[in-house]
């Protein structure tokens, strides 16, 4: 670790940090105001709901969840969350070392005193802790829309900090996935495609898995090895499909190290 | 002592040639020039000893240190200035500054502001909005900055106007009357002649020649001009000159061989001008690279 380099990033993220926290926060407090809405007249709307085809209900996961509870509602829209953090971990992940040799930049860094291990350790430190900033905004963005829209419903404290606590190896699988795909891939000229692929395509694999049941997609996509829904109905974690999860995510980074130490840097051309 | 000990050092990028086969030693306090056309490995070779790229075969010692296991402590003494400069647009040059010196034990702002003002460098402009001379200076500053003991030079005069020029040249030729060893990769033959005391060739990715500067030029050929009415190529042809010329009435051609044959050659002729001229480097190497 360097502590400059990791200052250097975790400013140069700044920006990005507080802009996602906001949108976050933003998104939670807009879906969470129309909870007590949806929980006074949840007959009518589990009926709506009925007239829906059931691949649709299946795809956005409402045939599990009932909304006239607290965290049957916050699983459903938490979904939208986790494609934000999908997406702003992603960009971290496939940005970590691909903007700097993209910018050219990586020549100043790499021919200072510092090895690559601290480069790496640096950098990963940095973002992590970027993206542990969202995750606390989320989780106090969360407790204040359930303190303040709860509408008088009872909840199992439990479960929400098991969803709650789901979040951060969500992210830390985007950042990792996306890290080693950077240093896989020959050159990652753009970062917004890769994660906006990588976020949306995962989101979208889910809606799928939950269409065709027979189909095994969970295993491919984060957005079911830590789906909400299931948290909320078994007050567990999906252990198979969660050790799969933090699997991919422990060799992405084992994987990551190897190639980045062994890595030539690509010269101006 | 030995800065630089290349020996054998290969690279290919894949299939393709980086370079094969170099080896070479820089001795401390020398200003070593490396040559060779765009694409002949020059960057390659720097690169390599930065470990910004690792070998395919062979290997190089900086400070008696592998550089391939001793990169960070070896790139302490290291300042580079690489061919194209890139820097995080984002930031102000006197922030970036700061940024490459926390890099380095001690404290360095005072040799920041000596370099910076030589450079005419403006510190609160934002890197985004520098021209690509002043990034050079940027770079310049930012490789000077921690009082290197060995500095690589890459191409870097591209960009710099020929005052700033003349002022990088003199900035280098103190810090290397201090004892700093410099390695300076061109292709610019005239500014490393100016220089540089040893120079390798590279060519191809492989070494054609390296040897010390003077006796490049001294077994080397003459370059003489003839000017008179009615001179022919005939005139002067005598055992030595090659690449005889004729231009509006003046001779020129190549010698190599006692002088005083030309001398005499020239004695019966009826001229009215006569130059004998170093050749420069340029003139030297062609046959290098033809």
């Amino acid at each position: 670790m360097s502590a400059n380099i990791f200052r250097h990033e975790f400013l140069s993220r700044l920006r990005s940090v507080i802009v996602w926290s906001v949108s976050v926060t933003a998104l939670l407090f807009l879906f969470f105001s129309i909870f007590p809405g949806f929980a006074k007249d949840a007959a009518m709307i589990n009926e709506l709901w009925s007239k829906f085809p059931p691949e649709l209900r299946a795809a956005f996961g409402i045939d599990k969840l009932n909304f006239a509870t607290v965290l049957g509602f916050y699983a459903f829209l938490l979904i939208f969350v986790e494609i934000c953090l999908a997406i702003q971990a992603g960009n971290y992940g496939f940005g970590l070392v691909s903007i700097e040799e993209n910018e050219l930049t990586a020549d100043f860094l790499l021919s200072k005193p510092v090895s690559r291990l601290q480069v790496l350790n640096s950098k990963l430190l940095a973002a992590l802790s970027s993206m542990g900033i969202t995750t606390l905004v989320v989780w106090a963005a969360t407790l204040l829309s359930i303190a303040v829209w709860n509408d008088g419903h009872e909840y199992d404290v439990q479960t929400l900090l098991l969803v709650m606590a789901s979040l951060p190896l969500f992210q830390v699988f985007f950042l990792g996935v996306g890290l080693a795909v950077s240093l896989i891939v020959k050159r990652v000229r753009s970062v917004t495609p890769f994660s906006l692929g990588l976020g949306f395509g995962s989101y979208v694999l889910s809606a799928f898995s939950g269409m065709y049941s027979d189909v095994k997609l969970e295993y491919i996509t984060p957005f079911k090895h830590w789906d909400p829904a299931y948290i909320v109905n078994h007050t567990a974690w999906n252990a198979p499909l969660v050790a799969l999860n933090v699997g991919v995510t422990v060799v992405s980074v084992a994987v990551a190290y190897v190639l980045y130490l062994r890595r030539d840097i690509p010269a101006v051309s | 002592m030995s800065v630089i000990e290349v020996e054998n050092l290969t690279k290919y990028y894949g299939k393709s040639r980086g370079i094969v086969d170099v080896s070479f030693r820089e001795e401390e306090g020398e200003i070593f020039g490396f040559i060779g056309p765009n694409g002949a490995g020059k960057s390659t070779t720097i690169r390599l000893l930065l470990s910004l790229i690792h070998p395919s075969s062979g290997g190089a010692r900086v400070f008696g240190k592998d550089v391939t296991k001793h990169g960070p402590e070896i790139r302490r003494d290291i300042g580079y200035l690489p061919s194209e400069v890139y820097y995080y647009e984002g930031m102000k040059v006197v922030d970036l500054l700061n940024y490459s010196a926390s890099f380095y034990p001690g404290d360095c702002s005072r040799r920041i502001k000596e370099l910076s003002d030589l450079m005419e460098l403006e510190m609160n402009r934002r890197i985004s909005d520098l021209s690509y001379g002043n990034k050079k200076k940027v770079g310049i500053v930012q490789g000077l900055l921690h009082s290197p003991k060995l500095l690589f030079l890459d191409e870097p005069t591209a960009g710099l106007d020929p005052l700033m020029q003349r002022n990088f040249f003199d900035l280098i030729r103190r810090e290397n009357e201090r004892g700093v060893t410099v390695f300076f990769s061109s292709h610019i033959l005239g500014e490393v002649q100016r220089l540089c005391t040893r120079v390798g060739i590279i060519r191809e990715g492989r070494i054609v020649e390296i040897s010390d500067i003077r006796t490049l030029q001294k077994n080397n050929y003459k370059k003489i001009r003839v000017t008179g009415k009615g001179l022919k190529p005939a005139n002067v042809k005598i055992a030595g000159s090659t690449n005889i010329q004729t231009e509006n009435g003046t001779v020129s051609f190549f010698f190599k061989g006692d002088i005083n044959q030309v001398l005499k050659k020239l004695g019966g002729l009826k001229v009215e001008d006569v130059s004998i001229e170093e050749p420069t480097l340029e003139e030297i190497f062609m046959h290098y690279y033809e």
